[in-house]
């Protein structure tokens, strides 16, 4: 039933197929890439030192250092969806977690829990993220560490709301009254129905990961070089946006097609799941 | 009312509260050593352990913590490192040009979201729709550092319409403005969008329409002003999200705001500065937020808090 309705929504069909292209090429980047993303070409750069445009020889032009720019752009997914799946992951699990605690345990417990995350909601998580990165010495796994960190909170909130109106249908009080313990009704009763919003969330959230992971390696505080990551890509060649525009511009469409991919993903997959739920 | 606004006001100030207690522990936590990082790293063992003394690191968190707060409720958030000022004159000195930014943004989330939202609206399921939400989507999934970019290579560059960066007057304004505001009138367009779509079913618009009523008519005088009342806790929501994004994008343009200050300082570990602006933003999130709960309370009575 929901499968049909995604399979007629034309959006939600493009965003998977984004993403498995995307998926793809990620893993396939070794047999995908037509050169090796850190070897730098001698003939890569100009007479005068300048990047290659695009051309025969080198698809999407070369870099700074005469390195191929398509085949880091391939490796370069490695690192986007990587630090996408692991944060994002993380975060959903959390999030659930301390949402659905947090409506289960009435009076203090679910109290201060909410109010947590009411004080997390006051922070520029942008800013947080950026300031965490720099000061810890960025690497791959410090970037997805803070991230996951910084994301939970929005599915707490989302899934607290839930599981407060969960908790008073017949089910819950059934088993409440037959004496079920509450990590038996937390299992079996209300963890199943939350699977819907940890699949969108899953979705949805890998974009906006997307998104945070190259913002940070664009400020250089993210993955760090050699290793190829979009951001970081940019980072390095924004000076030269005049004279070897190819070198912002095609990492910057990969980031995009790939955070779209997953927000359309997303939307569909809320819309196929709760068809009353529609934005 | 009063009461609600009491209650609000208290959990704000709690919310701040913590919100620095959060923000001095985890910077306090990082093993960066700040002595060391101010002294250079050619000073000797005692100087840098005079420095400690100095800027009062040696001594346990709880004490460090409270000398803090206790400033902080003076409004004394410290001195810089690096620089020989206090934090707050820094603030003050940096915080005009990054309200000009985010009110510019503003006004174009506004200028743009609310026609294309009332377009889409109207127009649902047809391709005017379609091109909206794709608008919306694409702006929800664009980097903005990429963004910004893009926009200063075609239209600063490419047709020359606009200063490459810098600050200036509003010809100066407008590309970082855009660049921080576009992805926000993509959302804007989708809530008033779905909001519109859902006044127009209900009663009271069905009875204005029969009465004979024009159809912009109904939309303007019965629809639009049930329909924009979301967007005035939007604005509140967007003042924290700016506050990330101002970062990135005063780097990109080289706009002398916030968000160029902490970056500055994020880059040499210069913490009174970051403690400080993580804090300060907190402050104006917190303010956004709250205000705009209390207009939405004035201007919509079906609202009831308790």
């Amino acid at each position: 039933m929901a499968w049909r309705r995604f399979s007629r929504d034309k959006a939600a069909l493009t965003g998977l197929m984004l993403c498995t292209l995307i998926v793809l090429a990620a893993l396939l980047a070794p047999w995908l890439a037509p050169h090796d993303p850190n070897f730098q070409f001698p003939d890569g750069l100009s007479l005068d030192g300048a990047p290659q445009p695009p051309g025969r020889a080198f698809l999407l032009g070369t870099d700074l250092l005469g390195r191929d720019l398509l085949s880091r752009l391939l490796w370069g997914a490695r690192a986007s969806l990587l630090v996408g799946l692991i944060a994002n992951g993380i975060a959903v699990v959390i999030g659930v977690l301390v949402g659905a605690l947090g409506g289960l345990a009435r009076g203090v417990v679910g109290t201060l829990i909410m109010r947590f995350t009411d004080v997390m909601m006051a922070f520029p998580v942008l800013l947080l993220a950026i300031a965490l990165t720099a000061i810890l010495r960025p690497s791959l796994w410090i970037v997805t560490l803070v991230i996951a960190l910084l994301n939970w909170v929005a599915v707490a909130r989302v899934v607290y709301a839930q599981v407060v109106s969960l908790r008073e249908r017949e089910f819950v009080e059934a088993a409440q009254a037959v004496g079920a313990s509450g990590s038996r009704i937390l299992r079996r009763h209300v963890l199943p129905h939350l699977l819907p919003t940890a699949l969108v969330w899953g979705s949805l959230g890998i974009g906006t990961t997307v998104l945070l992971e190259a913002t940070l390696s664009f400020l250089g505080v993210g993955v760090q070089p050699p290793t190829p990551s979009w951001g970081g890509i940019i980072n390095e060649s924004q000076s030269y946006l005049t004279t070897a525009p190819w070198l912002v511009l095609c990492p910057g469409a990969a980031i995009l097609l790939t955070s779209l991919g997953f927000n359309l993903l997303g939307e569909g997959l809320r819309d196929a799941l709760d068809p009353h739920g529609r934005g | 009312m009063l009461t609600f606004s009491a209650s609000r006001v208290l959990q704000s100030l709690g919310v701040l509260l913590i919100a620095s207690l959060m923000t001095f522990s985890l910077i306090f936590l990082l093993p960066a050593d700040p002595a060391r990082l101010v002294a250079g790293p050619s000073a000797s063992v005692q100087t840098v352990g005079s420095i400690r003394r100095e800027l009062g690191l040696d001594r346990p968190f709880a004490a460090q913590y409270a000398l803090y707060l206790g400033h902080l409720l003076q409004g004394d958030l410290g001195r810089s490192y690096k620089q020989q000022t206090g934090v707050r004159e820094l603030i003050a000195s940096r915080v005009w040009a990054t309200f000009q930014l985010m009110l510019g943004a503003i006004f174009l989330e506004l200028l743009l979201g609310l026609p294309l939202g009332i377009w889409a609206a109207l127009r649902r399921g047809r391709w005017p729709d379609r091109l909206v939400m794709g608008f919306a989507f694409l702006g929800a999934s664009a980097p903005q550092f990429w963004l910004g970019l893009s926009l200063v290579y075609l239209l600063a560059y490419g047709l020359n319409l606009f200063p490459l960066g810098g600050y200036g007057g509003l010809s100066h304004l407008f590309l970082p403005a855009l660049t921080l505001g576009l992805g926000g009138a993509g959302w804007y367009a989708r809530v008033i969008r779905s909001s519109l779509l859902d006044v127009l079913s209900r009663d009271y618009v069905r009875t204005a329409r029969a009465k004979g009523l024009s159809g912009s008519r109904v939309v303007v005088r019965h629809a639009l002003r049930n329909a924009v009342s979301p967007i005035v806790s939007m604005i509140g929501l967007d003042i924290g999200v700016f506050m990330g994004g101002v970062v990135v994008v005063e780097s990109v343009f080289g706009w002398p705001g916030l968000g160029r200050l902490v970056w500055d300082a994020i880059r040499v570990v210069d913490i009174p500065v970051i403690v400080g602006v993580v804090i300060f933003s907190a402050l104006i999130i917190t303010l956004a937020n709250l205000l705009a709960d209390l207009v939405q309370l004035l201007i919509d009575p079906r609202i009831r808090y308790s």
